[in-house]
C-alpha cells in the first residue's frame, strides 16, 4: 500500500494523475508536464514534496555529528543557512544526497530523498556520535515547493517575513497564511523559489492559500513529471537514477560538495584515494545531435562498444533538444567529446556539453 | 474521451480507419491522454512492411517510451511526416491530424479481428477497473 501525503485528496480533487513513486502515491502531472514546466520557468508552480524525509540532530555535539556524516563543510554554513552535500559510506559510495538546514550548531535538519527515508535515518542514527539524539521527523513535516520567477511576488503578501532578506539557500522561521512554517529559499528547479516546511495537518491550508494567492500570477499546481524535467535541465542529480550506493560524489560530478580538508568524515579516506588515483568514470551532461530521446539505462557506445550508460534523459521542454546525463570514461568527459547512445539497437550521436543545460540568466 | 464509431480499434490502443484496401493508423484519444505530452515519435518509412501485432514505431512522452503496434499487416504507403516536428499534434487531434501511417492491407481477414468502438470502449473500462 503506497503512502500518501496530507495533500493526497487535494491532488485527486484538482485532477492530479496519481502514480507510485518511491513508495508514495504522488501526482505525476495535473494539466500536463510541458505546461507545468513552462509555468515554473516563466511564472510560478506549486509542488507537494511532503514525501521528502527530515532527520533532525539536536543537542550538544549535533554539528560535529553531522559533519562526520556529510561531505560538505557545515562550519562554513551559518545558522539560518542550508547546504547541499552527500552522505557517504566508507567506500565513498553515496548513501544519499541531502540538504542540511543549520538552525544552530545544536539543531540541524537533514532533508533526505523520499525513497531513502528509512535507510538514511538508520544510517545517520547508527553512525552518529554517541549521545547525540537523532530523530526521524519525516512524518512530522509536510513540505511545499513554490518555484518560479514570480514565487516571491506570490508569497510575500501571505507572510510578515521580508522575503528580500532571505537569500538563496537561507531560511527563517515565519508564518505563511497563518500557518507556522520554515521558509527556505531552496528548490530543485533552477528557478528562484521557496520550500515551505509546515505541520502535516496544516498543509492543506497552506496549499490552498498559495494557489489562491498565485492565481493572478498564473500559478500551476505541478507534479513529479515537471519536477524531473526541470531538475534535469539544471543537471541536478537524482538519487537512484544518476547515483546510488555504488557511485561516489567524485564520479557523479559532485566534487564541489566534497571538502576533503575539512576534517574527518565517513568516506573521506576512500574519496581522497580516488581523487589521487583518478576516477574511472564521470557523469557528464550531453545533448543528442541525432534524433531520439536517451533514457535511463541506455548504453553509451564508443566505436560500437559499450563504455558507459545513460542515467537520465528527456526532451528539454525549454531548449527543445534531447538532453541527458551519462557515466562515461574520463577520456570522453571533456566538453565537446562525442559518443553514441544506443537507442533501440541503433546508435544516436551525442556530444558532451557544459551544464546546466538551461541558464536562467540567458533565457 | 472520444471514440469515433467509424473506426476499428486494438487492445494496444491503436485505431484504424479502413478505406478500400488501405488502413490509416493512429493511437486513440485514451492512449494519448494516458501518455501525456508526446514529445517524440519514430515511424517507419514508406515501403516498409508492418506486421499485425508487431511494433512499427514508438511514441515518447516526457517521461516514457511506448511502442506502437500494427493493427493490420501490410506495406506502408504513406507516413505523416509533419508529426516528427510537431508530435504534440497526436495529443491535440489523435483521430485526424494525428494519424501516423497508411498501410496497404495485405490480408483483409485481419480487419475482422479488430474491435469496434463499443467493444473498445468496454475494454478500456475493464482495464481501468
Amino acid at each position: 500500500m503506497p503512502l500518501r501525503t496530507p495533500l493526497y485528496d487535494q491532488h485527486v480533487q484538482q485532477g492530479g494523475r496519481m502514480v507510485e513513486f518511491a513508495g508514495w502515491e504522488m501526482p505525476v502531472q495535473y494539466a500536463g508536464i510541458l505546461a507545468e514546466h513552462e509555468a515554473v520557468r516563466t511564472r510560478v508552480g506549486l509542488f507537494d514534496v511532503s514525501h521528502m524525509g527530515e532527520v533532525v540532530f539536536r543537542g550538544p555535539g549535533a554539528l560535529e555529528a553531522v559533519q562526520r556524516l556529510f561531505t560538505n563543510d557545515l562550519s562554513k554554513c551559518a545558522d539560518g543557512q542550508a547546504q547541499y552535500g552527500c552522505l557517504c559510506r566508507e567506500s565513498g559510495g553515496i548513501v544519499d544526497d541531502v540538504v542540511v538546514y543549520r538552525r544552530s550548531a545544536e539543531d540541524l535538519l537533514v532533508c533526505v530523498n523520499a525513497g531513502n527515508r528509512q535507510k538514511d535515518f538508520e544510517w545517520l542514527r547508527d553512525h552518529a556520535a554517541a549521545g547525540v539524539p537523532v530523530e526521524n521527523e519525516s512524518d512530522a513535516w509536510a513540505q511545499l515547493a513554490l518555484q518560479g520567477p514570480k514565487a516571491a511576488e506570490v508569497l510575500q503578501p501571505l507572510t510578515g517575513t521580508r522575503l528580500s532578506s532571505v537569500g538563496t539557500f537561507r531560511f527563517v522561521a515565519g508564518e505563511v497564511a497563518g500557518v507556522p512554517a520554515t521558509i527556505a529559499r531552496t528548490g530543485y528547479t533552477g528557478e528562484d523559489g521557496f520550500e515551505l516546511f509546515c505541520r502535516p495537518d496544516q498543509a492543506v491550508r497552506l496549499w490552498t492559500a498559495l494557489l489562491q494567492a498565485g492565481e493572478a500570477a498564473g500559478i500551476a499546481p505541478c507534479g513529479l513529471g515537471a519536477r524531473d524535467s526541470l531538475r534535469l535541465e539544471m543537471a541536478y542529480r537524482l538519487y537512484g537514477s544518476d547515483m546510488d550506493d555504488e557511485t561516489t560524489p567524485l564520479e557523479a560530478g559532485l566534487a564541489w560538495v566534497v571538502k576533503l580538508d575539512k576534517g574527518e568524515f565517513i568516506g573521506r579516506d576512500a574519496l581522497k584515494r580516488q581523487k589521487e588515483q583518478g576516477v574511472s568514470r564521470k557523469l557528464v551532461g550531453f545533448v543528442l545531435t541525432d534524433a531520439g530521446i536517451a533514457r535511463h539505462g541506455y548504453p553509451v557506445l564508443q566505436d560500437g562498444r559499450p563504455v558507459g550508460a545513460v542515467t537520465s534523459g528527456t526532451r528539454s521542454p525549454t531548449l527543445g533538444t534531447s538532453i541527458g546525463l551519462a557515466y562515461v570514461p574520463p577520456a570522453l568527459a571533456a566538453e565537446g567529446s562525442t559518443f553514441a547512445v544506443e537507442i533501440r539497437g541503433r546508435p544516436a550521436a551525442a556530444k558532451v556539453v557544459k551544464t546546466p543545460f538551461h541558464d536562467r540568466r540567458k533565457p | 474521451m472520444t471514440l469515433p464509431d467509424d473506426l476499428k480499434y486494438t487492445k494496444e490502443h491503436e485505431w484504424c480507419r479502413v478505406k478500400g484496401n488501405r488502413a490509416i493508423i493512429g493511437i486513440t484519444d485514451h492512449a494519448q491522454s494516458s501518455l501525456g505530452d508526446i514529445v517524440y515519435v519514430e515511424l517507419p518509412e514508406v515501403g516498409d512492411l508492418v506486421k499485425k501485432g508487431e511494433s512499427f514505431g514508438v511514441v515518447e512522452s516526457t517521461k516514457a517510451v511506448s511502442e506502437l503496434f500494427a493493427p493490420v499487416s501490410g506495406k506502408v504507403v504513406e507516413v505523416n511526416d509533419p508529426l516528427s516536428d510537431a508530435p504534440e499534434t497526436i495529443n491535440e487531434d489523435p483521430y485526424e491530424e494525428g494519424w501516423m501511417i497508411q498501410v496497404e492491407v495485405s490480408d483483409e481477414k485481419e480487419l475482422a479481428e479488430l474491435l469496434d468502438a463499443a467493444a473498445y470502449g468496454k475494454f478500456i473500462e475493464e482495464e481501468q477497473a
